[in-house]
């Protein structure tokens, strides 16, 4: 880890006034979205200042989410694995089932405060369009959510309890018919009907000030997380482990231990076939730096700079960009970026399934399977810390696939 | 002196209205682009917008959303653009060509190399949709090295603030885009149009391009009252993506141009007392 060169920069304090982590990061979007985005910057600010709309949130997040989720101790997983004690924060018991709803509901709390009626959203493996949904029902919102057609496809449980919810899901054929098509679509819709619609972006990606704003509202997971563990264990962990597609999960876990220099921070992308080839999606670890949706990042495209098609057994890991704060954690060396494959998340899906009675999210399962590698070196009293960002009922059909069965 | 600069001089001492079709380089196919190119010239376009072909067309309609995807399935990079625009040159020494597109595949080739091989290949000016005037400080001095002009673009959201500052980088010519939405998505909204062209005048030194919701001659006309040049986009590409011919792809972008500009210059008398000298 690099400890001396990168001390100038105060990560917590990034980004700069124009959105940007170091050289990542900023705003490159059409002239079209700009006054919007200066629109929402302003209203975030305001809003994260205002002391009734923060006990809102609070009160939503604690009544409506159900928050704080625990820290679990999976103890017949520590015991198998035969090193670090293993622990997970359980993002999963949230209702609607992962950590999306966290961002979800800080921003439809915002939308509200702006007089914006209609909300959009991309989704990749469907929670965070659940999470919009959910919160767009609950505040009496249109909602329109975009996905992929192939993520429609894998997701249909997820699509069903959109519709349930009242919202409109509209399948995007372009492209590669995932996650960053989805987004590109929302954005075109964004920008066609600024005036009355709210875009609630689900990931820590895109132009400033979703990377820092979507932190912000995730950032709860990391706060209860580091609140946790001093009072039941005496200590911080010794590492964090989160997975990584976007990154909203990871940033909300590892930001509130930035400052903390003794804990480690692993961010676990997909590398679907194996990072040797092109089917994966990892592109912190495999990537390059280039401009995509909005900010200066580490993305996965050809030498001509087109945007390439990724893959991963899991919808919401299926991106070929990432959010712009961990490509600077990265390039700083305050966090670690480590690939787990397709096959290596699906045992690790199981193998938590069996030995703890916790069926993780195929997304999810990639950092478990990476927390269980890393535990397996260290010392019955170190603590690695596993973000369970959601829970697995989702992908019971892509499971059940891949073994040959169809439910 | 940069051809834009020197073909907009020449505009507004003929009073003329420029006329400025985009074709996405490589669509339908890739031995349509010049030739296509050349028939806009002489159905009267006095400057050409050339759009690079990319995967993430984020702030594109479906029309162009297709024409990039098939343009790029056909092999259309930004080295066969710049092959193109160098091919048209051969032939054409004056009229303007912009390249449109988005940063990264230029990113990924060097800004420094692309600025060079494209003031080489004859591109005059570049437009890239997400590099707005806050990003654009890299690019500025790499493009300002080669004479070439950035293009900015202005929105009917874009606030005084903003304007101002695109004002200030702008060369060539600014770009307002006529409507809320991504290309072709929408039409033109005469009503709004001229005072919202006064307020960029009164506050940019360079010549007003309209587009973004210009299809019909009607609109061309309406938008040429008002503004110096009215671009002409999905309307023709879609055109374009209907013929299977390069000649075919000729004929159309003829028979599409012709009646914009004949409409353009019946109206060009009522439109020269609102230019300031």
């Amino acid at each position: 880890m690099a400890e001396t060169a990168e001390k100038t920069a105060i990560p917590t304090q990034l980004p700069d006034a124009g959105g940007h982590f170091g050289v990542f990061g900023g705003r490159f979007v059409s002239e079209t979205l700009m006054a919007a985005l200066e629109e929402l910057e302003a209203a975030w600010r305001k809003y994260l200042a205002d002391d009734a709309f923060v006990a809102r949130l609070d009160s939503d997040l604690a009544h409506f989410v159900g928050r704080p989720s625990p820290l679990y101790l999976a103890e017949n997983l520590t015991r198998k694995v035969g090193g670090a004690q293993i622990v997970l924060k359980r993002e999963d018991l949230n209702h609607t089932g992962a950590h999306k709803i966290n961002n979800t509901v800080g921003q439809a709390l915002l939308a509200q405060a702006m007089g914006k009626q209609r909300v959009i959203a991309e989704t990749g493996a469907g929670q965070h369009g659940v999470a919009t949904a959910t919160v767009a029902a609950r505040l009496g919102m249109k909602c329109v959510v975009y996905m992929g057609s192939e993520d429609v496809r894998r997701q249909s449980v997820n699509v069903f309890r959109m519709k349930l919810l009242g919202a409109e899901v509209i399948s995007v054929e372009a492209g590669s018919k995932t996650l960053k098509d989805a987004l590109n679509e929302a954005m075109r819709d964004w920008v066609t009907n600024v005036d009355d619609t709210f875009y609630v972006l689900g990931t820590v990606a895109g132009p400033h000030p979703y990377p820092a704003m979507v932190r912000d509202f995730n950032a709860v997971v990391g706060r209860e997380a580091r609140q946790q563990v001093q009072e039941e264990y005496g200590r911080l962990p010794n590492a964090l482990v989160a997975c990584v597609g976007g990154g909203s999960n990871a940033i909300g876990l590892f930001h509130p231990f930035i400052g903390d220099d003794e804990v480690a921070m692993y961010g676990v992308e997909a590398a679907g076939h194996g990072l040797s080839g092109h089917e994966h999606a990892a592109s912190l670890c495999a990537g390059r730096i280039g401009v995509l949706h909005g900010s200066r990042t580490y993305l996965l495209d050809d030498d001509a700079g087109q945007i390439i098609d990724t893959h991963s057994v899991s919808a919401g890991l299926d991106y070929p960009g990432v959010g712009p704060e961990h490509a600077w954690l990265k390039d700083s060396g305050r966090a670690a970026y480590v690939g787990i494959d397709d096959e290596e998340a699906l045992a690790a899906f199981h193998e938590l399934t069996r030995s703890e009675g916790i069926m993780p999210a195929l997304e999810s399962a990639h950092a478990v399977a990476y927390g269980m590698k890393l535990a397996a070196g260290r010392s019955k009293d170190e603590i690695v810390l596993v973000n369970l960002s959601g829970r697995g009922d989702k992908d019971i059909n892509t499971v059940a696939e891949l073994e040959g069965m169809t439910l | 002196m940069n051809r834009i600069d020197a073909r907009f001089g020449d505009l507004r001492r003929r009073g003329r209205c420029a006329l400025i079709p985009y074709v996405t380089a490589g669509y339908p196919g890739p031995d349509a682009t010049v030739p296509v190119m050349h028939a806009a010239v002489e159905a009267g376009a006095d400057l050409l917008e050339v759009g690079m072909p990319f995967s993430d067309v984020m702030a594109d309609g479906p029309v162009i959303q297709e024409a990039c995807a098939r343009a790029l399935e056909q092999g259309t990079g930004l080295q066969e653009v710049l092959a193109m625009v160098a091919e048209f040159r051969r032939s054409d020494a004056a009229t303007p060509v912009v390249l449109m597109g988005y940063a990264n595949p230029i990113e990924r080739r060097g800004v420094a190399r692309f600025c060079e091989e494209a003031a080489a290949a004859g591109v005059d000016g570049l437009l890239i949709v997400d590099v707005p005037a806050d990003e654009a400080a890299e690019m500025r001095a790499e493009l300002a090295r080669h004479d070439l002009h950035q293009i900015f673009l202005v929105a009917p959201t874009t606030t005084d603030a903003r304007l101002k500052r695109a004002a200030a980088l702008a060369g060539g010519f600014l770009y307002y885009v006529s409507i809320k939405g991504v290309t072709g998505a929408s039409t033109l909204d005469t009503a709004s149009l001229a005072p919202a062209v006064e307020r960029i005048r009164n506050a940019a030194g360079v010549p007003i391009a309209v587009g973004f919701g210009i299809r019909t001659p009607e609109h061309a006309a309406t938008a040429a009252e008002s503004a110096d040049a009215v671009v002409i986009g999905s309307a023709l590409v879609e055109r374009l993506g209907k013929t299977d011919s390069p000649a075919a792809a000729v004929d159309a972008a003829r028979e599409y141009l012709a009646p914009v500009r004949e409409a353009m210059d019946n109206n060009a008398s009522s439109k020269r007392d609102a230019v300031s000298a």
